[in-house]
């Protein structure tokens, strides 16, 4: 395997293209636009489709037409778009249809602006549009990570027919990095999906199926409500998964940390490059990055608290005016002090700035 | 030449700045060493910058994002006054004089001023003075050897566009070359 250097969103379309995805709809809006740029080029190559629809709304109600028929699809769009999105995921997550939605996120609200945000955290993580439901969200923090996470994100997809959402930002699918695509092109069967006994398509002689969310009958909307949250609650127990960062393999800052920050996807990044430059003050932070922000990590997080030391705090930091933070405090049920800094509207923290912030919670003289 | 280091590279939009910095990070790449190409996509008034921050590593890249530079390569003023406060003490700077009228203000960088025009133009190619400035980053800084460049520009003008190489490289090497003197003088 060799390394090529590539935008994020690039190989996001690319990491599609080996999972074996066949099928895009979409709509243009930056920041993601390189990811339908790529694949109208790349999937033809591969006998896959392309359709770019009038809208998201259409995007993702052709992606809920295809996912029924038992074809792996996706589409991908930016924070507003996603937004126009709500209702079809709502509806795919309710017929229980497996697909994948990139939200490379920027800032908001309103038609806000192109530069890269994680304040879609609350939208993607309760449910985005109505009803009971939840779709599974993975956040990378590397083009590497992006594309290794796509690949999960169509298994996790079709393990558990529910709508998978990779939650990135703009600087991630702007960027270029060094990635390598593991394995074969089709890194999954294309288009077995398990649909052998749901999805829709000629029936030849066997039994009518039927794909839909329509329950009028209170008793029965109530049964498929305790069966879509007993699906959740496997998920939750099955699926998570983090990183901590710092207090392991660091010869030279020991184990312990006193301060535990946490972030994730591109601020994780920034993070980790406060907290090596802080450790070399003699300062122990560590990092605790969620990957999979839904189900979010709750009992890790909770460890890895567990494991500060006396009574230090934990810093979340996120570029949104706080949404994480909730997730974080839930984990912490009361047990820790927590701080957080965040901005907004696009401005992304430099590592100074956080490592500032940490000199400033543990009470050491500013660098 | 293998401590990580990083070079923001600014000019109008055009000017081929991202360009040279996706040959940078390319070649350090192919070279065995972590890298991360990052543009400026914000919002931008007409005439004023494009850049990318490229990052070069022996260790994987934390933060892409960085706010002070070990080195600058700008093409045009508005880039100079924008970026040359960023650059950390002891830093390499590279200014494009056929477009920058002034010096840098800074006395405790290595500055080396570039007519990036007319050296692009003696070397056959006057469209590469984007590869004019990144040759005599390279010869300042040593961040990589330029053959690992030379090697990034045949990769990257292939097919119709090989009938570029020659000019481009003839234009880099140049380009090296009044980087290692200016280097050398300090």
């Amino acid at each position: 395997m060799t390394k090529v250097l590539m935008k994020g969103n690039e190989a996001l379309g690319e990491a599609a293209v080996r999972a074996g995805c066949r099928h895009f709809f979409g709509y243009p809006i930056t920041p993601q636009t390189e990811i339908p740029e790529y694949l109208v080029k790349r999937l033809p190559q591969v006998g896959g489709v392309f359709v770019q629809a009038e809208s998201e709304v259409a995007s993702i109600n052709m992606v809920m037409g295809a996912a029924g028929m038992g074809i792996r699809c996706m589409t991908s769009s930016s924070s507003p778009g996603i937004s126009l999105m709500a209702e079809g995921v709502s509806y795919i997550a309710a017929c229980e249809l497996p697909c994948v939605i990139i939200n490379m996120m920027r800032a908001g609200p309103g038609l806000g602006g192109i530069l890269p945000a994680q304040s879609d955290y609350f939208q993607a993580t309760r449910g985005h549009g109505h009803g009971d439901y939840q779709v599974i969200v993975l956040a990378p923090s590397s083009v590497q990570e992006a594309v290794d996470l796509m690949t999960l994100a169509f298994e996790l997809a079709e393990t558990y027919r529910n709508p998978v959402m990779v939650c990135a930002d703009g600087m991630i699918g702007q960027m270029m990095e060094p990635v390598e695509f593991a394995g074969e092109p089709d890194a999954l069967p294309p288009n077995e999906m398990g649909g052998d006994d749901w999805a829709l398509g000629v029936r030849e002689g066997r039994k009518r199926r039927i794909v839909n969310s329509l329950y009028l009958s209170p008793d029965e909307l109530n049964e498929h409500n305790l069966k879509l949250k007993a699906k959740y609650d496997d998920i939750a127990a099955k699926e998570t998964r983090h990183e901590l960062y710092g207090p392991e393999g660091d010869a030279e800052g020991g184990g312990g940390y006193d301060l535990l920050l946490v972030a994730f996807g591109t601020m994780a990044r920034i993070c980790k490059t406060a907290i090596d430059d802080v450790r070399a003050e003699g300062l122990r932070a560590a990092l605790f990055r969620p990957i999979t922000l839904n189900p979010f990590p709750f009992a890790d997080l909770r460890r890895a608290m567990d494991a500060i030391e006396g009574d230090g705090a934990v810093f979340d930091v996120e570029m949104s005016m706080g949404q994480m933070v909730y997730d974080v405090k839930l984990a912490a049920e009361g047990t820790r002090r927590i701080e957080f800094h965040g901005t907004a509207g696009g401005v992304v923290p430099s590592p100074d700035e956080v490592a500032q912030k940490i000199r400033e919670i543990l009470g050491a003289a500013p660098a | 030449m293998s401590k990580a280091t990083d070079v923001l590279m600014a000019g109008f939009g055009g000017q081929g700045m991202l360009l040279a910095g996706k040959l940078l990070a390319h070649a350090a790449m192919n070279d065995g060493r972590e890298v991360s190409w990052l543009p400026s996509y914000g919002p931008e008034m007409r005439g004023g910058t494009a850049n990318v921050i490229v990052c070069v590593s022996p260790e994987p890249i934390g933060s892409p994002l960085i706010t002070t530079h070990a080195a600058l390569v700008v093409m045009n003023l508005p880039s100079l006054e924008k970026f040359e406060g960023r650059v950390r003490p002891g830093g390499v700077i590279v200014v494009n004089s056929s477009l920058v009228e002034r010096d840098p203000a800074r006395d405790d960088c290595v500055v080396v001023t570039v007519n990036a025009r007319r050296v692009a133009k003696e070397a056959g190619s006057d469209r590469a003075q984007n590869l004019v400035m990144l040759g005599a980053y390279v010869g300042a800084s040593d961040v990589i050897p330029p053959a690992s460049i030379e090697k990034a520009i045949e990769n990257e003008f292939s097919g119709k566009k090989a009938r570029f190489v020659p000019g481009s490289i003839a234009a880099f090497r140049a380009g090296v070359e009044i980087g290692r003197a200016a280097a050398a003088t300090v």
